[in-house]
C-alpha cells in the first residue's frame, strides 16, 4: 500500500539496524514518548532487532492510560444520569474506574456512544435537543484542535446541550517530570511525531538545552523509529543535545498555526493529575472561562470522588521508564487487559497492554524470560 | 509453562468471575472461548463436540453425516456485497464444507422484530433463496418466530445444515501435524470492513463489499487435488488470528506465519489503519485456510487458484515443532511477534 510499504521495508529496516550497531559503543536508555510508538516497536519487533546497547523503554504517551482514576470516576457519574448522552473514543469505554468502566454501564442501560470524532458528538447534540450530550475531551495535543472545533461549532451554532468532560494532557510538561524525577535513565527521547505536527517543536529546545537531552521528533511506522533511533544515538555518542526531526514528512518546527489558534481559543493551561504519576504543574488543557458554559465538569455537579490504586502496580514507574512491563510481578497474572491494576495496562497503547497483546509474557522457547532479563539486568 | 495451561494461553479471567453475558463472549476471542470449554462443552461432553470443530462428523448406516448449526445477528442485515440471508445460508454451507462434506440440507429459522418491514423479510428471504440454489442446497424445514419491538434487533436468523462427506476424506483440526503448509485462500478482512464502513457510516475510497460466498465448491476441487489435507477452517469472526491460535493453542502446535504473504486487499488495510484494527482480527465469510502436507501444498495451491473463489491463494506459513501452542508471526520488517487473541471484541458483532 502506498505511502505505507515505504516505512516497511525489511532491507531498509536491516540497513539502519547496521547504522545503528555501527554507531553506539556503550549503553544508552532511550525513551519512545508516544504510546502508538510503544505499539509499533512491540507489534514489529523493533526492540528486539537492535544491538543489546540500545535499550528503549516506553514513555507516558497513552492519553487514555494516563487520564486520572477521578475523571473517569466523574464520566461515570454523567454517563449514568438518565438525561445524558455520553460520548466517547472507543478506546477509553473499556478503562476501568473505580466503579467499572463505561462498557458495563452502557450494558445496564446508559446511553454510552463511540464517536470516532467529537464532531459527531456534536451532531448527535444536535439530533437530540432533548437530551444533554457529553463528549469525552481526552488526548495530548493531536486530539486538542479537533476537540476544540466541536466546543467552537457548537458556540457558533448555539447548540446548547453540548458539553465536553475536557482531560487534556501536554507532552512537555511530562517529558521534564521524568528527567527531574529521582532515578531517572532516559538519555534521548524520541519525541511526539503527531503532538508536533500541531505543536511544532520550539518547546522541545528549551528541554534540550536545560536538561541536556537529545530529542528527536520521531514517526510512528518501522523505518521512522529505527531512523529515530539511529539519530538520537548519533546525538548521544557525539555529545550533541538539540532537537532533530526525523518525521519531516509531517513535522515542521512551527507546526500547524491554525490548529494551534483554535486550541487557545477554547482551552487554557492548567495542572493535571496525570494516573500513575500524580499531578504534574501546568501539563493539561482545560476548558477555558469564555467557553464555561460547555464545560461539563462545571455543568454537571459530582460528589466528591474517592479513589485508590492497587498498591502492587507499578505504572508510575513504567511511565517514567524506570520499570518495563515483566518487571512487575502482578503483569500477566494479577494484571490483564480484562482485570488491569493500573494506567499501562488500560488501553492498547499502554506499555504493558502492548506487551501483553503481542504476546511478551508467553514463554514461547524462553523468548519472555529472555525479555524480563534484559531489561530488569540492566 | 506449566502443563494444566488451558486453550488459549492464559485464562486471566475464570468465568465465574464475569457475572453477566459480555459482548466479549460472541467475538470469537478468549471470551469466546472459555464459554464455550468451561460452560457449554462441559455440560455435553461427547466425542464429536469436544473436537471443537464448525461441524460434528459422524456415521449414519454406510454414510459420514456432517452437521453443524450457525446463528447470524449482524448489523446492518442489508450490507455492501450481501445481506443476512445471504449469509445465514453460505455460512452454514461453509460449515459443513470444512469438514469437507457435500452439503444438502439446511435449515433455516427466522426470529422477527415486531415492526420490521416485511419487504425487508421478503428481500432476507429471496437472497437466501438465491444463496442456496447457488450452493446447490435445499433449504427442507424452518421456523418463524416474532418477539415484541425492542426485544430484538430486526431480524436473527439460525441455519443447521446436513452434508455428506464423501470417503476417504478426514478434514478435522486434530489431523495437523508439524510440517504442515498453510494456504489461505485469498484476501482477509473484506467482510468485517465493509459491515464497519456501512455501520459507522465511513466513507472510504474503492468500494468495499463482504466477501460472502458458498466455498463447498473451493473445497472440492482442492480435495480433488489432493484428498489427504488434513483440515481446513473459514477464518469467520475472530478472523485469521481466531483460527490460527485456536488450532496452535488446542492442538499444541507451533505456527509461523509471514505477515507479508498474507493476501489484503489495498482499500482493506487502509480501512484498517484508519480505524486503528489488525486486518488479521477482522471477520471473512468467504475464505478458508488448509493445512496441507508439505509435499502436496503446490499443487493444492494450484488448485485453489484455479478456481474463481481463490484466485488470490497464497501460501502464509507452516505449521512447527518449536514453539508449541504459539503463533509466530514474521514482521514485515524482519522483527517477530507472538500473536494472540484479544480478550474481547473492540467493536459490536459484525457476523
Amino acid at each position: 500500500m502506498k505511502y505505507i510499504d515505504e516505512y516497511r521495508n525489511s532491507e531498509i529496516a536491516a540497513a539502519l539496524v547496521r547504522r545503528i550497531s555501527e554507531t553506539v559503543t556503550r549503553p544508552w536508555v532511550l525513551m519512545e514518548v508516544c504510546g502508538g510508538q510503544t505499539h509499533s516497536i512491540v507489534r514489529y519487533g523493533i526492540d528486539r532487532m537492535l544491538p543489546q546497547q540500545v535499550e528503549l523503554v516506553h514513555g507516558p504517551g497513552c492519553p487514555v492510560c494516563v487520564t486520572s482514576l477521578e475523571m473517569i470516576d466523574r464520566a461515570h457519574a454523567i454517563a449514568q444520569r438518565p438525561d445524558v448522552i455520553f460520548t466517547s473514543f472507543g478506546d477509553m469505554l473499556r478503562v476501568p474506574g473505580s466503579r467499572g468502566d463505561l462498557l458495563t454501564l452502557k450494558g445496564r442501560g446508559a446511553d454510552v456512544r463511540v464517536v470516532y470524532s467529537p464532531m459527531d458528538a456534536l451532531r448527535i447534540a444536535q439530533e437530540n435537543p432533548a437530551r444533554k450530550v457529553v463528549f469525552f475531551g481526552i488526548g495530548f495535543e493531536t486530539t486538542a484542535p479537533a476537540n476544540a472545533m466541536a466546543l467552537y461549532q457548537a458556540r457558533r451554532l448555539g447548540v446548547k446541550n453540548f458539553s465536553m468532560l475536557a482531560s487534556h494532557v501536554l507532552v512537555p510538561p511530562s517529558i521534564a517530570a521524568i528527567l527531574q524525577a529521582p532515578g531517572n535513565r532516559v538519555q534521548a527521547f524520541l519525541g511526539p511525531g503527531h503532538v508536533c505536527a500541531v505543536m511544532g517543536w520550539r518547546e522541545y529546545e528549551s528541554l534540550c538545552e536545560h536538561y541536556r537531552v537529545p530529542i528527536v521528533i520521531t514517526g510512528f511506522e518501522p523505518l521512522d523509529i529505527l531512523e529515530g533511533i539511529l539519530m538520537a544515538v548519533r546525538q548521544l555518542e557525539q555529545g550533541r543535545a538539540e532537537v532533530e526531526n526525523q518525521y519531516v514528512r509531517a513535522v515542521s518546527r512551527d507546526g500547524n498555526r491554525a490548529a494551534r489558534d483554535l486550541i487557545f481559543e477554547v482551552f487554557e493551561v492548567g495542572d493535571r493529575k496525570w494516573r500513575g504519576v500524580g499531578s504534574i504543574p501546568k501539563s493539561g488543557y482545560r476548558i477555558s472561562y469564555e467557553y464555561r458554559e460547555y464545560d461539563a465538569e462545571k455543568i454537571f455537579e459530582v460528589d466528591a470522588i474517592d479513589t485508590h490504586e492497587p498498591p502492587q502496580c507499578i505504572s508510575g514507574l513504567i511511565l517514567r521508564g524506570l520499570k518495563k512491563p515483566c518487571d512487575c510481578p502482578a503483569f500477566a497474572r494479577q494484571c490483564t487487559p480484562q482485570t488491569p491494576l493500573g494506567a499501562t495496562m488500560v488501553s492498547a497503547e499502554g506499555a504493558c497492554a502492548a506487551y501483553y497483546q503481542y504476546g511478551r509474557h508467553l514463554d514461547t522457547d524462553g523468548r519472555a524470560a529472555e525479555d524480563c532479563a534484559a531489561s530488569g539486568g540492566r | 509453562m506449566s502443563s494444566d495451561r488451558t486453550p488459549f494461553g492464559q485464562c486471566p479471567l475464570p468465568i465465574n468471575q464475569v457475572s453477566q453475558v459480555l459482548m466479549g463472549h460472541g467475538s470469537g476471542g478468549k471470551l469466546s472461548a472459555q464459554l464455550i470449554e468451561e460452560l457449554i462443552v462441559p455440560a455435553f461432553r461427547n466425542p464429536e463436540l469436544e473436537l471443537l470443530d464448525d461441524q460434528a462428523i459422524f456415521s449414519l448406516g454406510a454414510s459420514r453425516l456432517a452437521f453443524t448449526t450457525d446463528s447470524y445477528v449482524v448489523t446492518p442485515i442489508f450490507f455492501p456485497g450481501g445481506d443476512i440471508g445471504e449469509l445465514a445460508v453460505n455460512g452454514t454451507v461453509n460449515d459443513l464444507a470444512m469438514g469437507g462434506a457435500h452439503p444438502l440440507y439446511l435449515s433455516l429459522a427466522f426470529i422477527l422484530e415486531e415492526g420490521l418491514p416485511l419487504t425487508d423479510l421478503q428481500r432476507v428471504v429471496e437472497s437466501a433463496r438465491r444463496a442456496a440454489a447457488r450452493a446447490g442446497v435445499r433449504i427442507v424445514t424452518g421456523d418463524t418466530k416474532v418477539v415484541g419491538k425492542g426485544s430484538g434487533d430486526k431480524i436473527f436468523v439460525n441455519t443447521s445444515g446436513i452434508g455428506v462427506v464423501p470417503a476417504g476424506i478426514e478434514l478435522s483440526s486434530a489431523r495437523i501435524r508439524p510440517g504442515d503448509a498453510i494456504l489461505l485462500s485469498g484476501t482477509i478482512g473484506d467482510h468485517g470492513v465493509a459491515i464497519l464502513s456501512q455501520r459507522e457510516g465511513l466513507q472510504f475510497e474503492g468500494e468495499m463489499l463482504s466477501d460472502t460466498a458458498p466455498l463447498h465448491d473451493l473445497v472440492a476441487a482442492a480435495l480433488r487435488a489432493c484428498p489427504q489435507i488434513h483440515a481446513m477452517r473459514d477464518p469467520t469472526r475472530g478472523g485469521l488470528a481466531a483460527t490460527l491460535v485456536e488450532f496452535a493453542s488446542r492442538r499444541h502446535l507451533g505456527i509461523e506465519v509471514e505477515e507479508t504473504a498474507i493476501p489484503i486487499r489495498d482499500a482493506v488495510r487502509g480501512a484498517c489503519e484508519i480505524l486503528g484494527l489488525d486486518p488479521l482480527l477482522v471477520a471473512n465469510e468467504g475464505k478458508l485456510v488448509a493445512f496441507v502436507p508439505h509435499e502436496h501444498s503446490e499443487r493444492v495451491l494450484a488448485a485453489l487458484r484455479s478456481h474463481p473463489l481463490g484466485r488470490d491463494a497464497a501460501r502464509i506459513g507452516c505449521v512447527t515443532d518449536s514453539h508449541r501452542g504459539f503463533v509466530i508471526l514474521k514482521t514485515p520488517v524482519g522483527g517477530e511477534r507472538v500473536l494472540d487473541l484479544p480478550f474481547g471484541e473492540p467493536l459490536p458483532r459484525i457476523c
